[in-house]
């Protein structure tokens, strides 16, 4: 029953899928989808009060249409989009896991999806709760003392962390010190947040196992270092064993060490990066915790720090005093504020509806099953494709393009043919340092024939890259579009549509 | 398809050429670096009257996939800019050696040039880096 | 456990071709020291039905009526086509557009947003959504240092920007940079003669509400002049993005980068986040614009497509030298502001923003006429400050009503001063029940 196939998907088959030109093409002057109440108060003229200069009439070439038009607009529009609902995603680094439909549900409760920022506390217990609770949750999870959860997305979750560094150094040293190193596998927006607060991003090489070794970190180590930024399991997917040692190293010299916690789905409940010496590290609530990835975003990237970081955490955090829940803005030694108001709180009801349902059984299930489901399609996958790194690896695995050199055959070529299988492609090209690479990570909650079905568009993939590399090399030529020029997009940038608009449809 | 190296220039580690024309030397990026980008869609050049340093950056090319700073073979001022670049970066895919010269100078000290390759250790050095 | 597929029959089968026993067997690349001995200290698992009315009851304990606030998040109608279309799963669980073949929904959204970001804004290019205004307009004022090619490292605030916008700015620009806050006069408006003192040629932008946070349209034309005289750029920030139904375009008045907030268009107030930042910039200055762009191409055949473009400024490539750290923008958000958007329509959205100045109107006017006169003479759309009684908010909550802010906090010299919001979910009557009990 594994020798088949299962499902026979046929990817691309069109019939009543629509292509659609923009809104502002299909308007018509005249039309509407507003339905709005009558003012009920005196019809005052704005430009009694407001200079005439200041004011506008409807705006030119805002566009008009029925709502029946609009929706269809947009329904078509989405029928053209692939998502996680649609299909297998074996997106390296991104934990493209299933997005559960009571996470929804919740979010949009009107008790929440209302509740007005600046409200008075009393008014807010239940939302202050939830924060609270989600607060500890991830502390306990990663093994922290505190966390907060104002940072908007991973990336300014990092920022948070790294400031957080920087104001600890300043308040006990007196200097921020000048130098923060990261590993070369490490995703792109480490060094670019080290560089933001004004560090020097020094790169350390991994070994020929993919792995950081401590005799690298501490010939870097020197009392100019403010953190070493990690991520465990590294982007590799593989776990760095010396981490406790490197830590050590790295607390000798006054250091801290910063971990990027968007791995975490491999170790939930199997190992705690704050028992392993990270001081501060971020989550990817749109990640490990299931909240949905919008196409492109909102995601959310709590911080959570060990005790001696703890007066440095973004503010205000949620406190409890007694039984009443609220938002403590006393905090001297805090970073600050980095957004608005107290966080993604939308995404914080979805990540602690995931949490509550899966609890702590469920969370450790959720790493075995992913880890699982990693290994048996890199055991399927192994006997054609060459692996970056032969260590083990736990919840994704890196492999290249090297075994089809004489074909001609790239990891973009790859990638694209296997959108005419059905499949979204993995990560490619990432991490750096592997030439080609091809980074899958399954997830734990795709089914053993998806990743029969992945590996046998794999295998064809591979078999077509031998006898007929020109034809693979057309790919994709089943979705709506074909490969796009990019140059052209990047070189003569059309940004907006605008009456005279060139691109014909 | 390794493309033959000209032999009239001479060439850094970060794949810029130089060739001497008269007083002048002529500045750009070498086939394989154009290759190594993808398809470059905007560069970035020092004005007129710009002072060069050997080894420092004067500039940026950019591809689709990736944007890489433009390091000077030999210090200098600025004399001349290819602003053709600007609308037609393509050019440094399709002639780089020619049309898609990027900067010439007047040098300050002719000798920096000894410590570049020629094109037979330029064409090495490639092959080693494939 | 209903998301995860494996059955029993399933695990032994994958364990068996991996060629282990036991799943434990495969986190053996963790060391044993490095292990958590003991489970989670976490609740157990809950069944959907507990799951529900545990959120349920924490979901009943906020008010159930639309609060008379503002301030950064603004309490308006969300027709229910908006979250329909937003509940598509190739809408909401899709991935980020990087395989534009596949996502071609996505990026034509996320083109359509950035249009209707230039229109409302007057400006020419816009990005494909931030955060939230407050992190958009922290990066206006990089982007504004980095435009001036690192000589100028000095920015200039209104203190009649929004606290936290104000708060945000500092904190992200604590390294390296000065922030000079520039006080308001009695008009509610930024004092120009204290801006033409603070501006000068090491400024690089200067950061103005618009409206600001009492609610008062700024004279953005005579702020403009003045930061231009310098050299500097205008940066102007609106919170409440239905007043660009209503006002002038921040391009059109001399505005070289407009920031804001977008919330007001389809999306809830959900207790202030995710919000939808807008920056929208020239043409000149688009090689230094952060964050995603999504632009219009052709594909092999001649087809029109979209795609992310320009994507070297981003920390995926440029890394270390990135114009931000950001990997993410707030797509659904952006999709959300864009249908609706599309839904009011021209004359949809012109007529909406008039009826919440209709609206704020008429409650200024009846609240005057009992006491709780304006604070500030300066023009406003929907937001606006009073001098209130000391027990006003409990007075509101009597009455059965919610919102009202005392600035105090944030300004300790307006004592008196309540913020409020009135927009079209506050009808005459409950305009008038907030008067009763404010009287």
């Amino acid at each position: 029953m594994s020798q088949e196939i299962f499902p026979k998907t046929s990817p691309g088959t069109r019939g009543l899928v629509y292509r659609e030109p923009l809104i502002f093409e299909r308007s018509v002057s005249g039309r509407t989808g507003a339905s709005l109440p009558a003012a009920g108060v005196p019809e005052a003229d704005p430009a009694d009060e407001i200079p005439a200069e200041l004011l506008r009439g409807p705006i030119e070439h805002f566009p008009s249409l029925s709502e029946n038009e609009v929706v269809r607009h947009y329904v078509r529009l989405s029928q053209i989009n692939h998502s996680i609902d649609t299909g297998f995603y074996p997106l390296g680094s991104c934990t493209m896991k299933y997005n559960p439909k009571v996470n929804e549900w919740a979010a949009r409760l009107p008790g929440f999806a209302n509740a007005h920022p600046y409200l008075p506390p009393e008014q807010l217990q239940g939302v202050l709760e939830l924060m609270w609770n989600l607060q500890n949750l991830l502390s306990e999870i990663g093994g922290f003392a505190a966390t907060s959860l104002q940072p908007a997305a991973g990336a300014h979750g990092e920022l948070a962390g790294l400031m957080i560094i920087r104001a600890y150094h300043l308040d006990r040293h007196g200097t921020p010190r000048k130098k923060v190193l990261i590993p070369d596998s490490a995703h792109g927006t480490n060094p670019a947040s080290a560089a933001l607060l004004g560090y020097q991003a020094i790169e350390l090489k991994s070994n020929a196992k993919g792995m950081l070794e401590p005799e690298v970190v501490a010939k870097a180590m020197d009392e100019d270092v403010a953190a070493l930024m990690v991520t465990n399991p590294n982007t590799l997917g593989i776990f760095e064993t010396h981490i406790k040692q490197i830590a050590e190293i790295v607390h000798a010299k006054g250091g801290l060490v910063y971990g990027d916690g968007a791995n975490m789905n491999a170790i939930l409940g199997v190992a705690r990066p704050g028992d392993l010496g990270v001081d501060v590290m971020h989550y990817n609530l749109h990640k490990t915790f299931s909240t949905p990835h919008g196409g492109g975003g909102p995601g959310a990237g709590p911080v959570s720090v060990a005790a001696a970081l703890e007066p440095y955490l973004p503010r205000p955090v949620v406190v409890k005093d007694g039984d009443t829940f609220r938002l403590d803005f006393d905090r001297p030694k805090s970073i600050g504020k980095l957004r608005t108001f107290w966080g993604n709180f939308g995404m914080m009801v979805r990540a602690y509806t995931y949490i509550r349902e899966l609890g702590r059984e469920g969370l450790r299930r959720t790493a075995e099953l992913a880890v699982l489901n990693a290994q048996y399609l890199r055991k399927l996958l192994e006997e054609d494709w060459h692996v970056a790194y032969e260590n083990p690896s736990l919840h994704e695995v890196v492999f290249t393009d090297r075994n089809l050199k004489e074909t001609g055959v790239t990891t973009m070529d790859v990638a694209k043919a296997l959108i005419d299988h059905g499949f979204h492609p993995p990560t490619v090209y990432f991490p750096l340092i592997v030439s080609g690479a091809l980074m899958i990570e399954p997830t734990e909650t795709e089914s053993k024939e998806t990743l029969e079905a992945f590996a046998a568009a794999m295998k064809a993939i591979y078999e077509r890259a031998k006898t007929d590399p020109e034809g693979l090399k057309r790919a994709p030529e089943k979705p709506v579009v074909e490969r796009l020029d990019e140059a052209r997009a990047a070189r003569k940038p059309v940004l907006r549509w605008t009456p005279d608009f060139e691109i014909p449809f | 398809m390794a493309q033959t190296v000209p032999q009239d220039l001479r060439y850094t580690q970060d794949h810029e050429w130089v060739r001497r024309e008269g007083d002048e030397l002529v500045i750009g990026i070498t086939f394989f670096a154009q290759e190594q980008l993808g398809d470059v869609v905007y560069v970035e050049l020092p004005e007129v009257g710009a002072e060069v340093q050997a080894g420092q950056p004067f500039g940026v090319v950019e591809s689709t996939k990736a944007v890489s700073e433009l390091f000077a073979p030999a210090s200098g001022k600025v004399v001349a800019r290819n602003d053709e670049l600007v609308d037609a970066p393509e050019k440094i895919n399709q002639d780089p050696y020619g049309a898609a010269w990027m900067i010439r100078i007047t040098p300050k000290d002719l000798s920096e040039l000894d410590a570049l390759m020629d094109a037979a250790a330029y064409q090495k050095f490639v092959e080693e880096q494939q | 456990m209903r998301y995860h597929p494996h059955t029993p029959e399933e695990i032994r089968e994958m364990l068996e071709k991996i060629g282990v026993s036991r799943i434990e067997a495969l986190f053996s690349p963790i060391p044993e020291e490095c292990r958590l001995d003991r489970p989670l200290a976490v609740p157990e698992a809950l069944d959907e039905r507990s799951l529900m009315e545990h959120l349920e009851e924490l979901a009943a304990k906020q008010p159930k009526v639309p609060p008379f606030l503002g301030g950064g998040a603004y309490p308006h109608h969300v027709p229910p086509a908006v979250d329909q279309l937003l509940l598509r799963s190739e809408l909401y669980t899709a991935y980020t557009p990087y395989q534009p073949e596949v996502s071609q929904g996505t990026l034509q959204i996320t083109f359509e947003f950035q249009t209707y970001v230039t229109l409302l804004t007057g400006l020419e290019i816009s990005n494909a959504s931030m955060y939230d205004g407050a992190t958009a307009a922290a990066e206006a004022a990089l982007m504004a240092v980095r435009l001036s090619r690192g000589e100028r490292a000095k920015v200039v605030v209104s203190r009649a920007l929004h606290p936290e916008y104000r708060d945000v700015l500092q904190t992200y620009l604590a390294v390296g940079f000065e922030v000079v806050e520039v006080g308001f006069g009695p008009d509610g408006r930024t004092d120009l003669e204290a801006l033409r003192g603070a501006v000068d040629e090491k400024t690089a932008a200067v950061l103005v509400g618009y409206p600001n946070f009492f609610g008062v349209i700024e004279d953005l034309r005579a702020v403009a002049q003045v930061a231009h005289e310098k050299g500097a750029l205008l940066v102007s920030c609106t919170t409440e993005a239905l007043a660009l139904g209503l006002l002038q375009g921040p391009g059109a008045l001399g505005a070289d980068i407009a920031v804001g907030e977008m919330q007001s268009f389809g999306n809830g107030l959900n207790f202030g986040g995710p919000g939808l930042g807008f920056f929208a910039t020239r043409e000149a200055y688009l090689r230094q614009l952060p964050g995603r762009i999504c632009g219009a191409t052709v594909d092999r055949s001649g087809r029109r497509g979209f795609v992310l473009t320009l994507s070297t400024r981003e920390q995926h490539i440029r890394r270390e030298r990135a114009t931000s750290n950001i990997c993410t923008n707030h797509g659904l958000n952006a999709a959300a502001a864009t249908i609706h958007l599309s839904l009011l329509g021209r004359e949809g959205l012109h007529a909406l923003a008039l009826l919440n100045y209709r609206r704020a109107r008429y409650a200024r006017e009846r609240l005057a006429e009992v006491g709780c006169a304006p604070l500030f003479s300066g023009p406003v759309f929907n937001e606006f400050v009073i001098r209130a009684p000391k027990d006003a908010p409990e007075r509101i909550q009597r009455a059965g009503l919610a919102g009202g802010l005392q600035i105090d906090c944030y300004y300790p010299e307006l004592v008196d001063g309540l913020l409020l919001c009135v927009t079209e979910l506050h009808d005459r009557k409950r305009i008038d029940a907030l008067v009763q009990a404010l009287a």
